[in-house]
């Protein structure tokens, strides 16, 4: 189901989210250089994504699309430079650790997300302490509960060590049980998983999934993977350029994608099973943030722009059952399965 | 792809360690390949592998505390056959960058940010072709920055005015500039987005066609080189553990470690459906386990497994494939499982999933 | 400890130990006060008096046994609170930046460029007598040109810690920024500080000597070895031969100030590991018989001679299937 701002809702039985936000807007001040003085980053323009309990969505883009810069919008914190964070449909928890107890974020690298100095016991300890989860004797027996719900057993090995001794894949856990300590609803994760080896990185993809399943977490997943993200999520939304461009159900995203940045995504993503080589639908770079391109900010690299493109950004359309597109061509044929490449299956 | 050319690099018997004596950390342990004209030999491997390693000790490259322990590297340039770890200084100084180079893994770090690309471009020609003049040297810049794909205008910007992809393909002109036999590259494309990483891979296989050189790509992304090389070896732990030709290594694995890692990678199509990647942790090269450093992790061990290190040898019942594996389960006298056995073409595998 | 095995470190250790024991022992073990005539004036060493006598009379043995501990004592009681200074000042300013970070690092610029001799020469003349022989007193005053140095190596470091990730996680659950700075980033800094620690109890030592070499302090009263330089300065021990009296303290100083230094360097590589991992292995390259420096670009070979390839003339076999 799509409601009227094109916003995509999950599951039949969809409750409010518990996480929305709306027409995000995030300006970094430019720094450098005195010619660049007064100019902005537009980092995050309109962006509105809904979290709900017991999905994970997934966030795709490359590097400066603004996703890593939408979770710490979302887990505040950055400031906002426009828009609004709906906590189950109301106002947010005003105060910073109230709203550190419900939302979470887990960083990307794990050797460096723990301090180094600290062993498990006072890194998990921390969280437990500062929101009243545990106490005094409890302590311990809570520090071991968290170190086996995220897999990291003998807990009354593990609880002695100290970062240094473990592998990352270690690490990555025992940043998630610091962050899933607090008892939050919702779980933002940054490209969790880009900093481990690649045969780990499922062990941790799926303990996110087993969150969300046995614990009915609101996960965001943040990512440049399209194929973990189709593996892992309910739901994807690509950025590019600030700006979400398509959104929808994981698979079907990822298998008919309507937008033509997700299309090029796709052309040019390693894939062994591949039949022979990859055609490029579309060359060049992401566009400058300080001056990004009138219009849809696609438009220069795109090979079906059109002279509305170039000055109009198109809303988010309707492509299918909770499929939206951000792109002119589906303008008139809204739940049409308009694919401008040759020969992408179709149904819904 | 299977055509007999001749090996321009062998590498036999390589061992490298950090460090001396008791405490030395082996990177590398007896690692043999042959890379061959033309070829793309595509080296995978995880942290720990070996696989940076291996590249920079062919080259002598290795920084402090790294060094040469056995083995050897026989180039075949155009002088003839030379074994690297024999040559001194000048002798290596002649050979690199004239018939070997390398781009390197932090290629976007490697460029001087004061100078401009045109200096430093030139600066490889003023060093390696004594004969060309000034202006001759800034011509073949503009031709090698025309040959990636970059307007000769660009000669005069800095590094940090270029996009990262714009960088690394500065950094292949630089390295193919003395037009060489052999291209390492390790992890060239890692930190570029997956467009430009796509563009600059087909840009290579272009530059390959016209000028025949073979490349050793390193990485740790399997999927990326299924689709690139001709040949892959799959390192783990120090060894060289699977080198097969790539659409057989990736369709029909023999090492439990390359079936692990291939089922790591989320597919992009089909059914979705639960997977596992590899259970346990990367290994620790300070302290591996006795026999097969990859059995702790492995769903088939046996006992031979944990005090036997197997070699890397012909698959002993299809002893005619141009394929090894260093796995017991296919030497002699021990029954390899079905998943790694399987001898699918590619049209049976088609028919099949969908 | 790891810290322990290290040469430098151990040879800075007992060098430091033997002059805590004569800080400690010294006054005890001497026979005669520092000032009071025991021997006739300009004698030699001798039985009597190992170190011979001063101008005066006095014995240069004793006075030299007594002659430390006013030193270690200013010394790292000003090198503790220089330390406590520039933790607190510099930590603060990379911590928190903007307004704070402007004010305090312009604190530190000021008392960075000026020249502190002087400064301290100025300071003293204006103490009263009881002042100037006060050991707290000098402690606190030569802290005072001291804790710029270290607050600004601190104010880096604390900068680019902040940006670390372990920093930011701690933010992002839930703790107060007093706590990030004492339990997170300082304990990262502890290297740091200890070296910084060293460097400015060095920086003290000699600062402390210097003033009782020029006289702006209560040359008398704490006795050290700057006293004694002093002394032998205005007697003119140089010109009258008298050489152990002066070459006696000018010795013990600069020990002193040596063996905190190598305490310095150990530290250094117990920051930096690749430093002791590459020294290591130049070691056993040269046990093994490469005596060549390892030069970049060529990654030494360590192998049984294996048989030479000698250059052959290329052979270029066509083989196509």
């Amino acid at each position: 189901m799509t409601d009227e701002a094109g916003i995509v809702t999950e599951t039949p039985d969809s409750e409010i989210p518990v996480l929305e936000a709306r027409n995000l807007v995030k300006h970094f001040p430019v720094r450098r250089g005195w010619a660049l003085r007064g100019a902005k980053v537009h980092a995050v323009e309109d962006v509105s994504i809904a979290l709900r309990r017991g999905t994970v969505t997934a966030v795709v883009g490359e590097s400066g699309s603004g996703k890593s810069t939408l979770a710490r919008l979302l887990a505040r914190r950055a400031s906002l430079t426009g828009g609004e964070l709906l906590w189950e449909g109301g106002a947010a928890p005003s105060s910073g650790r109230g709203y550190a107890r419900e939302v979470q974020l887990v960083l990307q690298d794990p050797f460096a997300s723990l301090n180094p100095v600290h062993g498990l016991r006072y890194i998990l300890g921390r969280p437990l302490k500062i929101h009243g989860t545990a106490d005094g004797q409890a302590m311990d027996a809570a520090i071991k509960a968290l170190l086996e719900r995220v897999a990291l057993t003998p807990s009354d090995q593990f609880i002695e060590k100290m970062p240094h001794e473990l592998s990352g894949g270690q690490r990555q856990r025992v940043a998630i049980a610091r962050a899933l300590a607090v008892r939050p609803q919702v779980l933002l994760a940054d490209e969790p998983v880009s900093m481990l080896d690649v045969s780990i990185r499922l062990g941790v993809l799926n303990l996110l999934a087993d969150l969300r399943d046995r614990e009915r977490l609101a996960i965001l997943y943040v990512t440049h993977d399209l194929a973990s993200a189709r593996y892992l999520a309910d739901t994807i939304a690509v950025m590019y350029a600030g700006r979400v461009v398509e959104s929808g159900p994981a698979v079907t995203v990822a298998d008919s994608p309507q937008h033509p940045y997700t299309q090029l995504l796709l052309s040019a993503v390693p894939d062994p099973d591949r039949d022979g080589a990859p055609r490029l639908t579309g060359a060049g770079s992401p566009p400058s943030l300080i001056h990004p391109p009138a219009g849809c900010r696609f438009h220069p690299r795109c090979p079906f722009a059109m002279a509305k493109c170039k000055v109009e950004t198109p809303p988010a359309i309707s492509v299918g059952d909770g499929h939206t597109s951000s792109c002119w061509l589906h303008e008139n044929n809204e739940n049409a399965q308009a694919s401008p490449a040759a020969d992408t299956a179709g149904a819904a | 792809m299977s055509a007999l050319n001749d090996p321009v690099l062998e590498i036999s018997g390589l061992s490298v360690d950090y460090g001396f004596g008791p405490n030395a950390v082996h990177a590398v342990a007896d690692a043999s390949l042959t890379l061959r004209r033309g070829e793309v030999l595509g080296l995978a491997g995880e942290s720990g592998s070996g696989k940076s390693t291996l590249a920079y000790a062919v080259t002598r490259l290795l920084r402090e505390p790294g060094v040469i322990t056995s083995g050897s590297a026989v180039f075949h340039g155009a002088e003839g056959a030379q074994d690297l770890f024999d040559l001194d200084a000048d002798g290596i100084r002649a050979l690199r960058w004239s018939q070997i180079s390398v781009v390197f893994q932090s290629a976007m770090n490697s460029l001087n940010p004061v100078l401009t690309v045109g200096v430093q471009l030139t600066d490889v020609l003023r060093a390696h072709s004594k004969e060309l003049g000034r202006g001759e040297r800034r011509e073949r810049a503009a031709e090698l920055l025309d040959m990636v794909g970059i307007t000769a205008d660009r000669l005069r910007s800095y590094p940090h005015e270029l996009s990262g992809g714009m960088r690394q393909r500065v950094m292949i002109a630089m390295a193919l500039a003395l037009e060489p036999r052999v291209l390492i590259m390790d992890e060239p494309t890692t930190a570029l987005d997956v467009v430009t990483q796509r563009e600059i891979l087909q840009e290579l296989g272009e530059l390959r066609e016209r000028l025949g050189f073979a490349v050793l790509f390193i990485t740790h992304d399997l999927s990326l080189l299924v689709e690139l090389a001709d040949t892959i070896a799959v390192m783990y732990a120090g060894r060289i553990v699977e080198h097969a030709p790539a659409e057989q290594l990736f369709r029909n694995p023999r090492h439990p470690y390359t079936e692990g890692l291939l089922g790591s990678f989320p597919a992009l199509h089909g059914e979705r459906k639960a997977m596992t990647g590899i259970p346990g942790s990367p290994p620790d090269l300070r302290h591996l386990p006795p026999g097969c450093p990859f059995h702790p992790r492995c769903g088939h061990a046996m006992d031979a497994c944990s005090t036997q290190v197997p070699e890397l040898l012909p698959i002993h019942w299809e002893p005619t494939e141009p394929r090894r594996a260093s796995c017991l389960l296919h030497a002699d006298g021990y029954q390899a499982p079905e998943s790694l056995k399987k001898t699918t073409l590619r049209t049976e595998e088609i028919g099949s999933t969908l | 400890m790891r810290i322990l095995r290290n040469r430098k470190t151990l040879a800075g250790l007992i060098l430091l130990a033997v002059f805590v024991f004569l800080a400690v022992f010294g006054p005890t073990l001497a026979p005669y006060p520092a000032l009071e005539i025991v021997g006739n004036p300009w004698e030699g060493p001798s039985g009597a008096h190992w170190f011979g006598t001063t101008q005066e009379g006095y014995d240069v043995w004793s006075q030299f046994l007594n002659g430390d501990r006013a030193i270690l004592i200013i010394s790292f009681l000003s090198g503790i609170i220089a330390t406590v200074l520039s933790v607190v000042i510099g930590v603060a300013a990379g911590y928190f930046g903007g307004l704070a970070d402007n004010f305090l690092s312009m604190l530190a610029n000021i008392f960075l460029v000026l020249p502190a001799l002087p400064f301290l020469i100025v300071i003293n003349s204006y103490l009263p007598a009881g002042g100037k022989s006060s050991t707290a007193l000098m402690a606190a005053i030569i802290s005072l040109t001291g804790w710029a140095w270290g607050a600004r190596v601190l104010r880096s470091q604390t900068l680019s810690l902040r940006k670390r990730d372990f920093v930011d996680a701690a933010g992002i659950i839930g703790e107060r920024s007093w706590r990030i700075i004492a339990f997170e980033v300082v304990p990262n800094l502890v290297p740091v500080i200890a070296s910084s620690f060293l460097f400015t109890t060095l920086y003290a030592m000699g600062t402390y000597v210097a003033l009782t070499f020029v006289g702006a302090v209560d040359v008398n009263t704490p006795w050290s070895w700057g006293s004694m330089l002093f002394w032998a300065q205005g007697d003119q021990a140089a010109a009258s031969g008298a050489w152990v009296w002066f070459a006696a303290p000018g010795v013990a100083v600069a020990l002193l100030g040596t063996s905190l230094a190598l305490l310095n360097f150990g530290i250094d590589e117990f920051i930096n590991p690749r430093l002791k991992a590459a020294g290591l292995t130049r070691k056993g390259l040269r046990a093994a018989g490469l005596h060549h420096r390892q030069t970049l670009g060529l990654t030494p070979v360590l192998r049984p001679s294996a048989a030479p390839v000698a250059a052959q003339p290329a052979e270029i076999i066509e083989e196509t299937v």
